[in-house]
């Protein structure tokens, strides 16, 4: 089985947890005997191949339909975009064409040599731009490569329209991922509507939809209004594969209490705050640590000034690579008091760490670690009992830490992917 | 001689503790949730222990006597009927007055205690003795230990206690070869006679009875009285938690009608009820039976791994039992009560974290969402409770 695989980003290169998802995915399907050729934007040559075969769609030129489709290839000549270098069509002009394209019964289609699109495969501010260009270089390559793969699978809205490219002009089935919702990224008041068309596209479109867990799922279901006969729930998993454990020298005795991650709104740093006053009107041998930037962190600090906990709550701003890795090493208790989360692998490390962990219920993870200790993310009371109790009863700990250790070393993209799998099987 | 069947109810009822934070520490000391407490006793009163003592009245008068079983009901039980539906007492009080109802003796507060500490075991056993002559104007002679936990050792304590027989599970491990439809003595003690459960046949009744996919399904008393018959050996012990009838098994599974229906059917098949004194008096042990380790009738394992299997519940185990000597050097009634129901089996059952065997059967009978819950919530409470007992010996 082939899988002709659209993705966004790819270690070693990665903004994000998408592109460490993609990894596991590719590497674990490769071991369950899936073949995969694996479509990012911008490939930097030193991505890890032995898995996968990665294509650079900034390597590839434009599907210039040529031949009979007149009318499209006039239309993608004439539009441009804003540098007036690269041919540019709005989304749905771009698939209004091929569905036009389609009705005329014009099948025959041939790929010519045109433009090469020069991708940054960043989160910048012309990201809409380079999801649509995304879009017509994914058609193209699904051309060019339409003997070479079986189905064609798509991980979260950047790919979506480049899946739906595919599958239009291959016929071949369609797989969206959903790593993430709109839903997840901010309330529902600010949410970017753009986005949220193509994420209902790419999933009407599509003929299986798997949500990272359970709680996408529904999210899936309820707020996109997908059939929930075909979204299917495959859990993420993580791989720690070549990982050493680091030694750190710790500076205080005290307990080390973590949050580890974007600071806004959906990771829920107010509650933590809350919970940290609480625990240190009782106890004082315990410090708090928040270890990340977002837009809502001025905002907290002046939560834990307000608190007059300052003293016993610390910030470090932004961590990277190895900073995230000695974090977890001097930590007693790691925290993810998520509003919403769609899995949340931060957890799954600290646990790796041997660091117990308190996740929301709110979190996609929850439903997979049964030996992390779960509350509702406004349940601040819960939240800060569980926290006095990591820090006061040394057999919670060690037995949390231990059990929970053992745990999330059995989460591996192998059973993961053997799932996956069956879901291709079944379009199939 | 005629097969006895020898049928034994559990009543036991835990104190189930409130939502105890970390705040509420050295600052509240009331630590049990009296509404999920009477809430739930009244319930069950509804469901099982007023219809099915009716029943068993009406079954023991219409079998002329011929019916006879045997009730344990926990210490920790009998105050929640007094504090919430004293009609319950009263219920059992008509049973008792048949005088085909043997009463047994067990720890009051239905702990752990006789793996703890032999004094606080005698302390417990004094205790439920007293209560059930109170109550039922008799004075137990059989003994049954919390989820009939026993061993060589608990068998020797009992003894001293006064009893002579006791009843405990056939458990597959211990039994080899030998079949539980016999009496045995203890290896430690020969003069203790051992009644032992037969967990398929109880457990036919207590957990598959209103099981659909189960093959037997429906089960009839006819049928299952002639299983009884087929049964080699001279006693069946159909040994299982009151809660059975009208909780567990629901009213609309037919149990009602089953029990009703039962008594007829065993005794037409030429078999006898018997309760377990009488069973000693008329049967002679076979064997002796070596029990070095303890045994109980939880789960698939039969031992003490639901109690103590994990190190969470051996903390909270130990950490309770520390206190013991303390205790008896303060002497003080409140936090002696508290002492014996924060003691209470239950507590710890809700700490098991065997998730993927028996994992389902001990979420449902638990308050907790998780064992990590139920560890928290009662460590905050000992931990209070701990400062109290410091507090109090300081004061002496």
């Amino acid at each position: 089985m082939r899988v002709l695989m659209f993705g966004w980003e790819f270690p070693p290169h990665i903004a994000g947890g998408l592109g460490t998802a993609c990894e596991g995915i590719v590497k674990g399907l490769a071991h369950n005997g899936v073949q995969t050729l694996f479509v990012m934007p911008h490939a930097s040559g030193d991505e890890d191949q032995s898995a996968t075969t990665i294509l650079d769609a900034s390597d590839v030129a434009v599907a210039n339909v040529s031949n009979t489709v007149e009318e499209f290839i006039n239309k993608v000549k004439f539009m441009y975009v804003d540098s007036n270098i690269v041919p540019y069509v709005d989304p749905d002009e771009y698939f209004d064409a091929i569905e036009k394209m389609r009705r005329e019964g014009l099948t025959q289609t041939t790929v010519g040599f045109g433009q090469k699109f020069n991708f940054s495969g960043k989160y910048g501010a012309n990201l809409m731009e380079e999801v649509s260009r995304y879009a017509q270089v994914g058609g193209t390559i699904a051309m060019q490569h339409q003997d070479e793969f079986d189905l064609i699978h798509a991980h979260d809205w950047l790919t979506y329209l480049a899946g739906i490219a595919a599958k239009e002009l291959t016929g071949k089935p369609l797989v969206v991922h959903v790593h993430a919702t709109s839903y997840d990224r901010g309330d529902e008041k600010h949410i970017d509507t753009r986005v949220l068309d193509i994420e209902t596209r790419g999933m009407q479109a599509a003929d299986r939809v798997v949500t990272v867990s359970d709680l996408t799922r529904n999210i899936v279901i309820n707020k996109y209004g997908i059939d929930p006969a075909k979204v299917v729930t495959v859990h993420n998993a993580v791989d720690f594969s070549g990982r050493e454990n680091i030694e750190v020298e710790r500076g205080v005795k005290d307990k080390v209490v973590t949050f580890l991650g974007r600071i806004t709104f959906q990771k829920g740093p107010e509650y933590f705050i809350d919970a940290a006053a609480k625990v240190l009107k009782r106890t004082k041998n315990v410090r708090f640590v928040m270890a990340g930037s977002g837009d809502m962190m001025n905002r907290a600090i002046r939560q834990v000034a307000r608190l007059g906990i300052a003293d016993r709550f610390h910030f470090t701003g932004f961590l990277r690579g190895a900073e995230v890795q000695k974090m977890f090493a001097l930590s007693d208790v790691y925290i993810m008091p998520s509003v919403s989360e769609p899995f949340g692998i931060s957890p799954l490390e600290a646990m790796r760490t041997g660091v117990p962990s308190i996740i929301s219920h709110q979190s996609g993870a929850a439903e997979v670690l049964k030996y992390a200790l779960k509350v509702d993310f406004w349940d601040v009371d819960a939240l800060a009992d569980d926290i006095y109790a990591l820090v006061s009863y040394p057999a919670l700990t060690s037995f949390a830490s231990k059990q929970g250790y053992d745990e999330v070393n059995d989460l591996k993209w192998n059973g993961a992917t053997a799932k996956l799998k069956k879901v291709y099987e079944s379009l199939l | 001689m005629n097969k006895s069947v020898c049928l034994y109810f559990q009543v036991h009822q835990p104190t189930r503790l409130r939502t105890y934070r970390f705040f509420d520490i050295g600052k509240d000391s009331h630590y049990y949730d009296d509404f999920a407490n009477r809430t739930i006793l009244k319930r069950i009163a509804k469901n099982c222990y007023l219809p099915m003592n009716e029943l068993l009245l009406k079954a023991i008068k219409a079998s002329k006597g011929k019916l006879r079983l045997a009730f344990s009901i926990s210490g920790s039980a009998l105050e929640q009927f007094d504090r919430y539906a004293p009609e319950i007492i009263e219920s059992f009080k008509a049973l008792a007055a048949t005088g085909k109802v043997e009463f047994l003796c067990e720890t009051y507060y239905h702990s752990l205690s006789s793996l703890a500490s032999p004094s606080e075991f005698q302390h417990q056993v004094l205790k439920h003795k007293a209560a059930i002559e109170k109550y039922f104007g008799v004075t137990p002679v059989t003994f049954r230990n919390t989820e009939l936990i026993y061993s060589d050792d608990i068998a020797r304590q009992v003894y001293d206690l006064g009893f002579k027989t006791i009843l405990t599970e056939g458990a597959r491990h211990i039994m080899a070869w030998q079949s539980a439809n016999y009496i045995y003595s203890a290896a430690s003690k020969s003069a203790v006679r051992l009644l032992l459960r037969n967990y398929g046949l109880s457990d036919d009744i207590a957990f598959r009875f209103s099981d659909k996919g189960w093959n037997e399904w429906p089960l009839t008393a006819d049928k299952f009285a002639q299983w009884l018959a087929d049964a080699e050996g001279e006693i069946v012990n159909l040994f299982m938690d009151y809660e059975t009838f009208g909780e567990h098994q629901p009213a609309d599974s037919g149990i009602f009608d089953f029990m009703q229906a039962l008594p007829a059917a065993v005794l037409a098949k030429d078999m006898e009820f018997v309760t377990p004194s009488q069973a000693v008096r008329k049967i002679k042990p076979v064997a002796e039976l070596e029990v070095p380790d303890p045994i109980s009738w939880a789960d698939e394992e039969r031992d003490l791994s639901a109690w103590l299997g994990n190190e969470l519940q051996q903390e909270a185990f130990n950490k309770l039992y520390r206190l013991s000597e303390k205790l008896a050097l303060v002497g003080d009634a409140d936090l002696w009560a508290d002492f014996g129901h924060l003691q209470e089996s239950d507590h710890l059952y809700y700490m098991c974290t065997k998730f993927f065997s028996d994992g389902e059967i001990h979420k449902r009978f638990s308050p907790y969402a998780t064992p990590y819950e139920a560890f928290i919530n009662y460590m905050n409470v000992l931990s209070d409770f701990i400062i109290r007992v410091n507090y109090a010996e300081q004061q002496n």
